[in-house]
């Protein structure tokens, strides 16, 4: 198998590059909006992906997550801006087979075995990875013989990331790939992906779950409401959504004296009650009741990274539009 | 250029068949019912003569075509549960082509036909049918023919109609038709019906094992309606699989 013709497929690889080269062959999203009707799904979003990376799209339902990933891979057509994928425009990508995805709500197909479905998905890719492989770097070996179909929902997932990993795509894209599994099914289907993206795969997910963004990616890419609205490693927006607030009533006190207290970011009143948005909520506190001994009705919000989350998607407020959409708010400056 | 010819469409056509040979439902409305309803009747009828032929003749003919409109929709049809599963939309992020993916529908509806027509004349020829090669030959070129109407059909339906309601209008329709068409007996001999009945495919599929015994083509009547059966039902499937594919 040394020089054999792969030259054609070379020049076929050629065809998709574009002149900005091999260093800016990432996805790179600019301005890019679409509507349903009334509904407006994405408002707006600009995203750079550098190859290699795994990035998370994490978001409440409904933010847009996958019309975005839908849009990425060429299923749905931009109302404006430009998409990008590898060069190329999102369809030529796919057709030149450098991209895998993994769509939301699909079970594989009847009447197969995970082999045979495995093998069919090789078949559609120029360069496909060996068959026996894939099974075995997505912990699937064991299922090969088995009816794809009549998989339980973990199996069933890393089945249908074995086929789209096996064509060798340069980008994975994988929508809410762990939706309805049990934690073990979760845990398994995350050390095969780990696996893939030490290959050097750039591979973006799509996630509601924190932990799962956490875990798993470089960097998060926070969507709310058709918008991105925190984007940075895991540990910045893991700081960001994971920090807590301590209210309290205390009567004339500084912000300024307040936001310099150990573990506090930012301090903000209204009246005599305080609130202190804080990193380490207990190096706060005690700060707070030895420097201001007139503090009264203290309450530590113990919230969770869930609710944390929440509150910074927005998705806590109730003001949805009552027809389904949300509106396309003008982007909020974080405090 | 080359560029989108990498796939290897062997493959997805040689699973399309694989998945349909394991479709046990399929077959046996394909092939076990139209073989058992065959040996029922005709075993008993063996030497009667109805239409001018010989009852086994006309019943081999009536079970091939009837088993075959099951053989050529069905495939089709599956559509509508691959769509359901998200494997229609899973494609359409492979390199794959559409047309690839037509194509095969196409040929595995005509290649799971074939073991229908094998079986039937088989069976027929154990009862005392006796043709001539070339006889063989124009009936299964009339049934192959006759049958692309339901070819189209099925992948319209399958493109068309929530994976709950397709195996209903497949089955309706095929149903449907054989009963008009006659392939369980002939409903109508004279009138306004047999006028009716004459613009269906299904008759002149039925008609197939008369023809070869008489003309061995049908009258330009029934070239006709299986002609324009199939341009009708053609763009409708091209339509509804381009409707079902298109980007949002």
């Amino acid at each position: 198998m040394a020089a054999q013709p792969t030259q054609p497929a070379r020049a076929g690889d050629l065809h998709v590059m574009s002149p900005a080269g091999p260093a800016r062959m990432g996805i790179e999203l600019s301005r890019v909006a679409k509507s349903y009707g009334p509904v407006r799904a994405v408002c707006g979003i600009d995203l750079a992906v550098a190859p290699g990376q795994t990035v998370a799209l994490l978001g409440p339902n409904g933010a847009g997550k996958t019309t975005t990933i839908d849009m990425i891979l060429g299923l749905r057509r931009p109302d404006s801006g430009t998409i990008l994928v590898l060069g190329a425009s999102p369809a030529e990508a796919v057709r030149a087979g450098r991209v895998g995805g993994m769509l939301q709500d699909g079970s594989p197909p009847d009447f197969l075995k995970v082999r045979e479905l495995v093998t069919l998905a090789a078949s559609y890719y120029p360069h496909p990875l060996g068959v026996d492989d894939v099974l075995r770097l997505t912990g699937t070996a064991a299922l090969a013989d088995r009816w794809a179909a009549k998989l339980s929902g973990g199996q069933a997932q890393r089945v249908r990331f074995a086929a789209a990993l096996v064509g060798d795509p340069d980008l994975l894209i994988l929508d809410e790939p762990t939706a309805g599994i049990d934690v073990e099914g979760r845990r398994e289907f995350w050390q095969a992906l780990r696996a893939i993206a030490e290959r050097g795969k750039t591979i973006v997910f799509a996630t509601h779950f924190l932990e799962e963004a956490d875990a798993n990616a470089d960097r998060i890419v926070l969507i709310a409401r058709g918008q991105i609205v925190a984007d940075g490693p895991a540990t910045e927006i893991k700081a960001k959504a994971g920090s807590r607030t301590i209210r309290a009533t205390l009567p004339g006190a500084g912000l300024a004296g307040l936001r310099a207290l150990p573990g506090v970011q930012s301090a903000d009143r209204h009246g005599d009650a305080i609130t202190l948005s804080c990193s380490d909520t207990d190096a706060a506190l005690g700060a707070l009741l030895s420097s201001f001994p007139g503090t009264r009705d203290v309450e530590v919000r113990g919230a969770s990274l869930e609710e944390a989350f929440l509150e910074l998607t927005g998705d806590d407020n109730d003001d949805r539009d009552a027809t389904g959409g949300p509106p396309c708010p003008g982007r909020q400056e974080s405090r | 250029m080359t560029a989108t010819t990498h796939a290897h469409p062997a493959t997805h056509v040689h699973y399309e068949i694989l998945r349909s040979l394991r479709n046990w439902r399929l077959l046996s409305l394909s092939l076990a019912l139209p073989l058992v309803v065959f040996y029922t009747v005709a075993a008993t009828n063996r030497h009667v003569v109805t239409d001018g032929i010989s009852f086994p003749l006309f019943f081999m003919t009536a079970m091939a075509a009837y088993g075959g409109m099951w053989a050529a929709i069905t495939p089709g049809g599956r559509i509508s549960v691959d769509r359901s599963k998200g494997w229609i939309r899973q494609l359409r992020i492979t390199p794959l082509r559409v047309r690839t993916e037509v194509v095969a529908k196409v040929l595995t509806a005509y290649l799971m036909v074939l073991p229908t027509l094998a079986l039937l004349y088989l069976a027929g020829a154990s009862l005392g049918v006796r043709l001539d090669a070339a006889q063989w030959f124009e009936i299964t070129g009339l049934l192959l023919l006759g049958l692309a109407p339901f070819v189209a059909a099925g992948i319209a339906f399958g493109h068309l109609i929530p994976a709950d309601a397709t195996g209903i209008a497949d089955a309706g329709f095929v149903v449907v038709l054989a009963l008009l068409g006659g392939a369980f007996g002939r409903l109508f001999t004279a009138g306004i019906m047999l006028t009716i009945v004459k613009l269906l495919p299904s008759y002149w599929l039925v008609q197939a094992g008369k023809t070869v015994a008489g003309s061995g083509s049908w009258p330009a009547e029934g070239w006709i309606v299986v002609v324009v059966w199939t341009l009708c039902l053609t763009p409708l499937a091209a339509f509804a699989c381009q409707r079902d594919t298109a980007t949002g």
